[in-house]
């Protein structure tokens, strides 16, 4: 069984109580539209285990299938660099069929953070290390698609539906 | 369950020779895997091409292909579509890998490796790493409904590399 070879550290996007007793990761891609649908089921989930479950975002850009999802990932970081990773995590989620450099400029502006930052940061490559590091220990977990979900630190080979997610996450609970 | 485990059992398994064959590339080119000896070859049988989802099998491994080359190793997928389908396929996933067609006489190459799907006429998703001599050093068949990732490979390639 697949497992998650880069356990959850000070360098992860998380959401929620470092105590919650289920960790929910997700490798995604910010221009896949099944990331894209499991974005609200996901927030649904995290709702209803509250203080329970904390979720960790990382990058898994299928950049041979999506054009932006590479832009999109390094926006993302950017936007986490300047302490708003997930309002833009968010952001890029539900404007995901819109994608272009100038759609990312303008999303950085809507969370008050310079677009010229993030147009340097684009050009340079800032980020570029940091998603592909993200990537690398995905390919090393067994990421096999996006999204792929790990369950304390079992990969997920069901679907993600709201209900099978929470009946895999209140097992994992009780374990 | 049973004819899974069925087609887990009968693949090839590490320390046999892998048999030689012939197949078509998407654009008619013959590739014999003995023209291919002198480097680590990764054997990928999936059952089809097109299957409804980002990130399936082999778009997966085309994203992951530079992690293959740093261990100088040749990907190649392997499945019972014939060339056209093969070809709208690969130019449809931007695939940089040749994709090979045991499509005549069908699933002639599965069949070798033990990866053939009698009741469905499909391969299994089976893997191969394949060292320099031509003898196969890991293989791993997959349940059909679940893409095995890129992981196993890896660390099949990085054993052989020592």
């Amino acid at each position: 069984m697949a497992t998650l070879k880069t356990p959850v550290g000070a360098g992860d996007h998380v959401l929620g109580s470092e105590n919650a007793k289920i960790t929910l990761v997700e490798y995604g891609d910010f221009e896949c539209p099944f990331c894209g649908r499991a974005y609200p089921i996901v927030k649904q989930v995290q709702k209803h285990f509250g203080d329970r479950l904390r979720f960790v975002f990382r990058n898994f850009p299928l950049k041979e299938l999506h054009p932006h999802a590479t832009e999109a990932a390094e926006t993302a970081e950017f936007a986490g660099a300047n302490g708003k990773f997930w309002p833009m995590h968010d952001l890029l989620f539900e404007n995901q069929k819109r994608f272009s450099t100038k759609v990312f400029l303008a999303l950085a502006g809507e969370l008050g953070l310079a677009p010229e930052g993030l147009e340097k940061a684009l050009s340079d490559r800032t980020f570029d290390e940091r998603v592909r590091q993200d990537f690398r220990s995905g390919v090393r977990s067994g990421v096999n698609g996006t999204p792929t979900f790990y369950i304390n630190g079992a990969r997920h080979d069901d679907a993600y539906d709201f209900e099978v997610l929470v009946a895999a996450l209140e097992k994992a609970a009780g374990a | 369950m049973s004819k899974q485990a069925e087609g887990a059992n009968a693949i090839l398994r590490a320390g046999t020779m892998a048999p030689d064959f012939t197949l078509a590339t998407t654009s008619g080119e013959l590739v014999s895997l003995q023209s291919l000896r002198g480097r680590p070859v990764i054997l990928a049988f999936y059952p089809a091409d097109w299957s409804p989802v980002c990130g399936d099998q082999m778009a997966l491994y085309n994203e992951v292909l530079p992690e293959f080359q740093r261990f100088d190793a040749k990907l190649i997928g392997v499945s019972v579509d014939g060339m056209w389908c093969h070809r709208a396929f690969a130019e449809n996933r931007h695939l940089r890998f040749p994709l090979l067609a045991d499509f005549e006489p069908k699933g002639a190459v599965a069949r070798m490796f033990g990866a053939y799907r009698a009741n469905d006429g499909t391969s299994e998703r089976a893997l191969f790493v394949i060292d320099a001599q031509g003898m196969i050093r890991w293989s791993y068949c997959s349940p059909i409904e679940i893409n095995p990732g890129a992981d196993g490979i890896l660390e099949a390639l990085e054993t052989l590399a020592g």
